[in-house]
């Protein structure tokens, strides 16, 4: 627990240190307090460690704790499904009950589907899938030299659409997006996410993904760091709070379903009480870069299946 | 007092008192909070909390959400209890009723800036906040005396 008796000119208790003792005094007491209701029974606190597991896919074994990389507010990296209940996580363990992949199969289809002026399919230029896509998404976000600026694999795709297919980009969240991107994403299972800052601007937008990760937004005032670096393993309500990491994604989501990353960003955003900053945006994608390079080393894991 | 008729062109002023035009009350405006070293020692009212309408704000999930970060023994009822923040059971013990006033209302003013619970009477909020609570606080003045009066009743 911090302890802060506040500073700056509106610090209302400013040079008497009487009500930082008096605050260290009750923290112990109420230290005490919390240890008794962590042992009394009847009220739901549910158990806040990640689990020491291993997960394994279809007999693949899965990075879901690692060394992070330099740099890194932890020591370690650990994946969301460390944090999920058991249901959940045996869930993901099992290609066949894993309900997301059903929009991989979907997505296999939208893949060898000829679409647009060109009449060319996602296959027609990349055939097989399952080598012509092993291991490229977890090298995403990317620098597109281009546009001259990071894309995700949703963008990747609007980019072949566009100038391969002559056919319509997706709109956010629309179409084939999202079980395209999980059937792109899943043929690099056990992958381990890495992303060259090294390309173009990247190193900028992971800067700039940087500070939006720690700048407090909305009326609630929380960042990112808030609730998963700060608070990473303690509750919130019912929600075992995680380290946020997006090697899952698009995830399969109990209550909503296969949900894209900008999507989750959104929502986690307008949990604050903010304005959400629109999907593909500048903003959004340094987020990704920022937020994929937290996740140095964990294994794709898509589509992960969380609560 | 009614404020509607102080027609005034300062922006702030008018701010100021579109609370207190809601409630229809003398009300302490977010920004015109007194914090001294014992805290917040006036009611925002003017008025004494209703402990049973404060319990109900804390555990609702669009007023307090108290719960959210809080457990409470005393609400044993309610489903999941997080525990971002510290267990209130007993807190009025720990806290005088202007010291605990003083943490709902702006907990900055108490734990430092780094705190993450939000302040519930303050307009110092984080960047781009929701349009429609562009000058909003979380709770009304009467909500937090509410809310207050009920952290009061809890004593171990
Ligand atoms: C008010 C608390 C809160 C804030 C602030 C918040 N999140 Fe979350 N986030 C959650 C909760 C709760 C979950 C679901 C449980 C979990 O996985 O941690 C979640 C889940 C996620 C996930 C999914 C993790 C997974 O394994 O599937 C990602 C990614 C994420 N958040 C990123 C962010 C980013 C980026 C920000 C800032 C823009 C942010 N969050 C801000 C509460 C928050
Ligand atoms: C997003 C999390 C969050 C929410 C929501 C929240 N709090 Fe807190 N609260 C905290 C944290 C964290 C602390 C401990 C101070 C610190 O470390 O910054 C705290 C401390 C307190 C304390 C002092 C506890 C003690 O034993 O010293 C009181 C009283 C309190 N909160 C009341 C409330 C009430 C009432 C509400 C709802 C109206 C509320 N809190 C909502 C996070 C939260």
């Amino acid at each position: 627990m911090k302890i802060n008796a506040g500073k700056g000119p509106l610090d209302p208790f400013p040079a008497d240190r009487s009500w930082e003792g008096n605050h260290v005094k009750k923290t112990i007491l109420m230290m005490g307090a919390a240890l008794g209701l962590a042992m009394a029974a009847g009220v739901t606190v549910l158990k806040a460690d990640p689990i020491d597991a291993k997960l394994e896919i279809d007999g693949k074994p899965m990075v879901t704790r690692t060394k992070a990389p330099e740099g890194h507010p932890f020591d370690e990296v650990m994946s969301g499904w460390l944090f999920r209940e058991p249901e959940t996580r045996s869930l993901e363990e099992d290609p066949f009950e894993n309900p997301g992949m059903l929009s991989v199969e979907e997505g296999e289809q939208i893949w060898n589907t000829v679409e647009g002026t060109a009449g060319k399919s996602c296959a027609t230029c990349h055939g097989d899938a399952s080598e012509s896509m092993k291991g490229i998404s977890a090298h995403y976000p990317k620098w597109d030299a281009e546009a001259k600026r990071p894309i995700n694999i949703e963008l990747q795709i609007n980019k072949c659409r566009k100038d391969k297919m002559g056919a319509e980009p997706y709109a956010f969240d629309k179409g084939g997006q999202k079980p395209l991107t999980a059937y792109i994403k899943n043929q690099s299972l056990g992958e381990p996410v890495s992303i060259d800052l090294s390309q173009g601007d990247m190193q900028a937008w992971w800067d700039k993904g940087k500070e939006e990760y720690y700048t407090r937004t909305g009326q609630l005032d929380l960042s990112c760091a808030s609730c998963h670096e700060v608070n990473m393993g303690k509750m919130i309500r019912a929600d075992h709070l995680s380290q946020g990491q997006v090697n899952g994604f698009p995830t399969y989501r109990l209550k909503s379903g296969l949900t894209s990353v900008h999507n989750r960003f959104r929502g986690c955003i307008r949990d604050t009480r903010a304005e959400m900053p629109k999907a593909f945006s500048d903003e959004l994608m340094a987020l990704e870069v920022y937020v994929t390079w937290r996740g140095t080393g964990l294994s794709v894991e898509t589509p992960a299946v969380r609560q | 007092m009614n404020p509607m008729k102080m027609g005034t062109g300062l922006v702030t002023l008018a701010a100021a008192f579109m609370v207190a035009a809601s409630a229809g009350a003398a009300e302490v405006a977010p920004d015109a909070v007194a914090f001294t070293d014992d805290g917040v020692s006036a009611s925002l009212t003017g008025q004494a909390g209703d402990p049973a309408a404060g319990a109900k704000t804390f555990k609702d999930r669009k007023l307090g959400n108290c719960l959210a970060c809080h457990a409470n023994k005393k609400m044993e009822g309610e489903l999941f209890h997080g525990n971002v923040g510290p267990a209130l059971d007993g807190v009025a013990d720990r806290w005088s009723t202007a010291e605990l006033r003083a943490i709902v209302v702006n907990s900055k003013q108490v734990f430092g800036e780094e705190t993450v619970m939000p302040g519930f009477y303050s307009l110092k909020v984080g960047l781009n906040p929701r349009e429609d609570l562009v000058g909003k606080t979380i709770l009304s003045a009467q909500e937090v005396e509410d809310v207050v009066a009920y952290l009061a009743t809890l004593k171990e």
